[in-house]
């Protein structure tokens, strides 16, 4: 019988102690527990407000990654097209897009005369509605490329125009076109024809990552690929000035410079030039840049050169950071044995630091990837629908756009399909964010070393 | 690998560029957003059609345009301003200072403004310019002095309107558009209403009135959209009470969220507006630096390309986007081959 009381006697007592604690103490260790329960709701808060961000950028944005396409044989009539009959390229680009639109409507007529079950009363002009109006562009391109084409019959695949997607997608029907006048249930009535008929599908659309961006008159043919060589070239403009140029000043500043009061001042001024807010580097480069050295509007460099300025302070703050976690035993055993201060800081500091310099590097490309405001002021956001650039210099010199700014210019465009790209770029963006973080992580995962 | 070459490369590089930045071989266009959506269609199709490179269409608003158009003559400088108001005598004079003389002032049509409200809102769908004036006055005569706008609801200015709160999203002043909705719309209520009358009588000069007309409320009822029409649709939609100010051409791509309302009586569309049935409208323009014809390849191409018919007629690809063609289409043709200035002589 004791036994059994002793037994139950510490499962009512205390968990942790025999020790009574005095109210000042459970207040303590509450209000500890409180604090822990707050940091746990604030990390899954966070984590809530993350799950919701992605759910919804993956959600709108996806879509954009998807395109109807249309697959319609086109007859290429010699007598209207080459109305020379010489079958010269130059001739021929006297016949503008506008010559080559009537055939899209009759090929269309052609089609319905071929095959059963499409018809419809639909005009021949509004069948051709529901292609994208970048498709006489494409079936001009194709039969001046290659002439010997025309008084042939060509299957070509079309985009379908934004409405038509729209309605592929989920985001148009039947009853939010009542007002619209860009299309009209009789249409998607022949869209649908069209479906059943096997010569209207959707599916991956690879001219979104690689293509150009498209007017508004076409939301359809709008992609991202151009922009994306203009955020490529900046980005090389910003590692070939900012990187040696942040290593070289933060080298001297760590390793050489006197520690006096203008040391002091350069210091605490970097510092301070990390914190400026972008835009104002963008007035800079305006008024440096473009007005003073008559550098060109748009160009990659000029934003680059921005760029460079805004990542500088970033660098040049990481790498001091690295150099001075580099213990001075392995400085003075350089000295020790005779080398220069320069060869122990190139030979054993440097390489000791590089892989915290590379890491702050990467973390201020990623920053500086991302950054609209002062592309604002050096009139890289807008309508750029320049083609992919042949040379360097053409892509540091020939007006660009970036991919934050593209994103920008799309999420203002009245159409709603421009709305579905910009999410779809706020994804590609976001991939290579998080690629070139993954980088930093492994590197420092990879190189770190303790002392 | 040495830090001092690689900086030194670098620098090189950037001086070979520097140098090279003397040819420039595309158009450079800035200036209003309502005529971006346009330029940016001409300027796609000018690309596909022409060996020069797609010109470069920014935006910024008119002024900003006209102001980066003034700064001077050189490659460094926009060759064309567009405008969805015309350039102003000072903006001549700024331009004039800097240089900038010979301006060719092209008309391309004509862009109406609605009023909108949500889809599944209250039922606005007429108004009047003098309902409009009645709520977005700061202040109005009543028996003889000025009071503040004592109008919280629609319904209290009229019983045909529906019974809910006022709350607008009207133009920044920096837009354009905000001119033509205070001439057009709260100017015109003004004198319907007949306080512009009231306020003579009280011994107002005549610009004082019209300054008292638009003056806009403060209080929180006329909200000020800075951005674009998506920033006003934005609102909108997260407002059931909203109504707002938009360009035809962006309501016609949102007809599925957005209710238009009739302004004295008449719908907007390209057909009324173009008969001048429809009150709010107002021409679009851009404007060529003469000076840099000839230099900047493409130029004259450009512009004769925009004001073509199969461009800018009215079966065209931008009246199929919103806007109203310019019935004297044929004039700008002509102003343009001839590069007419402003103020006469070619």
């Amino acid at each position: 019988m004791t036994d059994m009381t002793n037994a139950a006697a510490p499962a009512a007592a205390p968990k942790s102690s025999l020790l009574q604690q005095d109210a000042r103490t459970r207040r303590r260790n509450a209000a500890e527990t409180r604090f822990k329960a707050y940091g746990i709701a604030a990390i899954a808060v966070g984590l809530v407000m993350l799950a919701i961000l992605l759910v919804t950028i993956v959600g709108r944005g996806t879509g954009a990654f998807t395109q109807t396409f249309i697959t319609l044989e086109v007859a290429l009539p010699a007598d209207t097209l080459d109305k020379k009959g010489n079958r010269d390229p130059e001739e021929m680009k006297k016949v503008s897009t506008f010559g080559y639109k009537p055939l899209l409507a009759q090929a269309f007529e052609a089609k319905i005369a071929a095959t059963g079950g499409l018809d419809s009363d639909l005009d021949p002009k509004k069948m051709a509605g529901i292609l994208s109006d970048s498709a006489p562009a494409q079936l001009r391109d194709f039969v001046l490329a290659d002439p010997s084409v025309l008084d042939r019959t060509v299957a070509f695949e079309f985009l379908a125009s934004s409405r038509v997607d729209g309605y592929m997608k989920g985001r148009v029907s039947r009853d939010s076109i009542a007002q619209d006048k860009n299309i009209s249930v009789e249409q998607l009535d022949f869209v649908d024809k069209l479906i059943a008929e096997g010569s209207l599908e959707k599916r991956f659309n690879l001219d979104f990552i690689t293509g150009s961006d498209a007017s508004d008159a076409r939301p359809e043919a709008a992609g991202m690929g151009v922009s994306m060589v203009g955020s490529f070239f900046m980005m090389l403009v910003v590692l070939t000035l900012a990187l040696p140029i942040g290593v070289a000043a933060s080298i001297y500043l760590e390793e050489f410079a006197p520690k006096n009061w203008i040391t002091d001042v350069i210091e605490v001024n970097i510092s301070n030039l990390a914190a400026v807010p972008s835009i104002v580097f963008g007035i800079l480069g305006l008024a440096v840049f473009i007005n003073y050295m008559h550098l060109p509007n748009s160009a990659p460099l000029v934003g680059g050169l921005v760029l460079t300025l805004m990542t500088l302070p970033t660098i040049i703050i990481s790498t001091r950071a690295s150099l001075k976690s580099v213990p001075p035993s392995i400085r003075d055993a350089a000295l020790g044995v005779g080398a220069s201060k320069m060869q122990s800081v190139f030979h054993h500091v440097l390489p000791l630091a590089a892989p915290g310099i590379l890491t702050g590097t990467i973390i201020g490309l990623a920053q500086a990837l991302g950054e609209t405001a002062p592309l604002l002021l050096i009139g890289m956001v807008g309508f750029i629908a320049s083609n992919p650039p042949d040379s360097i210099a053409s892509g540091l010199l020939d007006p660009n756009s970036a991919m934050p700014a593209q994103i920008y210019e799309w999420a203002k465009r009245a159409d709603p399909a421009f709305y579905e790209r910009a999410w779809g770029g706020i994804i590609i963006l976001l991939v290579f964010l998080v690629t070139m973080n993954t980088i930093a992580v492994l590197l420092r995962r990879r190189f770190e070393r303790r002392w | 690998m040495s830090f001092t070459k690689f900086a030194a490369s670098a620098l090189a590089m950037a001086a070979v560029s520097a140098t090279a930045a003397a040819a420039r071989d595309q158009v450079q266009i800035a200036g209003s957003s309502t005529v971006l959506p346009y330029a940016s269609i001409v300027a796609e199709a000018f690309g596909e059609n022409f060996d020069f490179p797609t010109p470069v269409v920014e935006s910024g608003g008119s002024s900003a345009g006209l102001k980066r158009f003034c700064e001077g003559v050189g490659e460094n400088t926009i060759d064309i301003a567009n405008a969805s108001r015309a350039i102003r005598e000072n903006e001549i004079k700024a331009c004039a200072e800097n240089g900038v003389t010979d301006i060719i002032e092209v008309r391309i049509g004509y862009d109406g403004i609605v009023f909108a409200s949500q889809q599944g809102g209250p039922a606005f769908t007429a108004f009047e310019p003098a309902q409009w004036y009645m709520a977005m006055a700061a202040e109005m005569p009543v028996d003889g002095t000025m009071i503040a706008n004592p109008n919280t609801n629609w319904s209290q200015i009229d019983s045909a309107l529906p019974d809910a709160p006022i709350m607008a999203f009207i133009p920044g002043t920096k837009h354009g558009t905000r001119e033509v909705f205070e001439e057009k719309v709260i100017l015109q209520g003004c004198e319907d209403s007949g306080a512009m009358q009231a306020m003579l009588d009280m011994g107002m000069d005549e610009d004082a009135a019209e300054g008292a007309c638009m003056a806009v409320r403060t209080d929180g009822l006329a909200v000020d959209i800075d951005g674009d029409y998506t920033e006003t649709l934005a609102r909108i939609e997260s407002n059931t009470n909203g109504v707002g100010v938009f360009g035809l051409a962006f309501y016609e791509n949102n007809t599925d969220k957005l209710k238009v309302s009739t302004m004295g009586g008449v719908v907007p569309s390209t057909e009324t507006i173009s008969t001048g049935e429809y009150p709010v409208s107002r021409p679009l323009y851009f404007y060529i630096k003469k000076a840099h014809i000839g230099v900047i390849p493409g130029l004259k191409d450009f512009a004769e390309f925009f004001v073509a018919d199969e461009i800018a007629g009215p079966d065209g690809p931008l009246s199929d986007y919103g806007l109203v063609a310019d019935p004297a289409l044929a004039d700008t043709q002509d102003i343009v081959a001839d590069e007419t200035v402003i103020g006469g002589g070619a």
